[in-house]
């Protein structure tokens, strides 16, 4: 075993330190030592995008980054998403939309579409499936998270002009 | 996956000192093959060099003489988002944005697409068809290598003992120039192509002056297809042209049946991507 590293980061707007090792990746790091389960684990390889979350400015699957490489970075999982007891809109959206069955991919899905709506506030169908390409959802077959996301656009930025 | 030790270097010397002093030492850029790799079992490293330190491997610079410096860590998602890239190497642009997806756009890069060396990797013909090189450091000093002859077999490189890739150079293109990279795939996102083809060509009245095409998928490393480019210039742009360099394109190829298709389904693909590629590169060409 590699020794153990010591990592600051900054988690959901709080300071968080860590101890792990090199090959830990930072989606195990969240999980296993933080705590933050949240965080779902799908794949492991990057392609299933359930352990998404927002490093710095960025959305990237957790799993394909090393827990020692989030020194200094500022991190957002899925239990940053809600205010207090308030839920997201896109949280609102998804359950009001049913686009939700097991729930695995879905903490992956809400932070990749609030990157999305944060980037392009009233995103066509085209776009959004595109951006959520790297979500792979085997329960809801995609259309109702599309809708989901669409009605939470509105939500937040109101209807389209 | 098996433990290592992990570096994050601020400088060039200090990544090729470590790289000498441990040569089972694993470069990591965005880690989306590298991470995959060491997770499998596929590859194994004591120690493990993440080079986004050190910023003259996160330089992305347009200069009109010069050309375009991509750092070999700069990830797709800056060069997708850069406006030069955008107006003078849009076919860049959209091989970036076609990476895997957002998430890993986040991380890779086209330095770790061309070092990685697969035969499907979606840069490396559009980098060949663009005349891009490879900047090298290493313990004997800098050279450049041409990116055609940058991968010697499936997962393998030019790079020596001790040498890391520093970035890739275009150049600016000559005016009446245009480039396009297209790859078939069965979804319309997030897959591995069954053959891509990258394509730059130049147009004086009507007339090529010069073409260069590459393929991806087809062979074990990306194939550069020089006859196919040399058959463009001095014909006119027409139609006839281009389904001649596409068949000279497709009876170059020499593809393997696996999952993704068969050779022959390879094989007749490579036209047909080749001709589609140059019809986009022709009328980025004449709006330039
Ligand atoms: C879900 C998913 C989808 C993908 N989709 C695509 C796709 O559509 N098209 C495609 O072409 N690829 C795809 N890939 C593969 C991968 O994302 C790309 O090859 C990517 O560009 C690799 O860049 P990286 O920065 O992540 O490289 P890394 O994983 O960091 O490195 C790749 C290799 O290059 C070496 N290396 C890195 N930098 C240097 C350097 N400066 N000098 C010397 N060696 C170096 C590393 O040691 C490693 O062996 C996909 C991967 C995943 C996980
Ligand atoms: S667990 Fe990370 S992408 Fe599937
Ligand atoms: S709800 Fe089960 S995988 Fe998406």
């Amino acid at each position: 075993m590699a020794p153990k590293v010591q990592v600051q980061t900054t988690i959901n707007n709080e300071p968080v330190q860590f101890l792990c090792e090199p090959r830990q990746s930072l989606l195990e790091c969240l999980r296993d030592v933080v705590g933050l389960t949240g965080t779902k684990e799908g794949c492991g390889d990057g392609n299933c995008g359930s352990c998404t979350i927002k490093l710095g400015d960025r959305i990237v699957t957790s799993c394909l980054v090393l827990g020692v490489e989030a020194e200094g970075e500022t991190i957002t999982t899925i239990e940053g998403l809600a205010h207090g007891n308030t839920l997201h809109p896109l949280q609102k959206a998804f359950l009001e939309h049913a686009a939700l069955q097991c729930g695995i991919c879905t903490p992956g899905f809400l932070i990749a579409a609030d990157a999305l709506l944060q980037k392009h506030p009233h995103p066509t169908e085209d776009q959004t499936r595109f951006w959520l390409s790297n979500n792979l959802c085997r329960c809801t077959g995609y259309d109702k998270i599309i809708r989901a996301v669409q009605a939470a656009a509105v939500e937040i930025h109101g209807a389209p002009q | 996956m098996k433990a290592f030790d992990y570096t994050a270097p601020a400088t060039l010397p200090e990544a090729v000192g470590l790289l000498v002093s441990q040569p089972s030492a694993r470069l990591l850029a965005g880690g989306t093959d590298l991470i995959v790799q060491l997770r499998s079992g596929r590859k194994e490293a004591d120690l493990v060099i993440d080079i986004k330190k050190i910023p003259e491997l996160n330089a992305l610079d347009f200069d009109p003489i010069a050309g375009l410096t991509i750092g070999a860590a700069v990830p797709c998602y800056r060069l997708t988002a850069h406006l030069v890239i955008q107006s003078h190497f849009p076919a860049l642009a959209e091989v970036a944005s076609w990476i895997g997806g957002t998430q890993i756009q986040g991380r890779a890069s086209i330095g770790g697409n061309l070092c990685n060396a697969a035969p499907s990797a979606d840069s490396i013909p559009l980098l060949i068809a663009l005349g891009a090189t490879a900047l090298i450091a290493g313990p004997g000093g800098r050279r450049t290598v041409a990116i055609e002859d940058f991968c010697t077999a499936p997962g393998r490189n030019q790079l020596a003992s001790g040498e890391l890739l520093v970035s890739i150079q275009i150049p600016t293109p000559a005016p009446h120039s245009g480039a396009a990279y297209l790859r078939f795939i069965p979804r319309n996102e997030m897959d591995i192509a069954v053959v891509g083809a990258g394509v730059a060509v130049t147009i004086a009245d009507g007339v090529f002056t010069a073409a260069r095409i590459a393929l991806s998928a087809v062979a074990p490393t990306p194939l550069f297809v020089p006859a196919a480019g040399a058959a463009l210039v001095g014909q006119p742009v027409a139609p006839a042209a281009l389904e001649a360099a596409a068949q000279i394109a497709q009876s170059a190829a020499a593809p393997i049946s696996d999952m993704r298709g068969t050779a022959a389904y390879r094989k007749h693909l490579c036209a047909v991507m080749t001709r589609r590629a140059l019809e986009i590169a022709v009328t980025r060409a004449q709006e330039n």
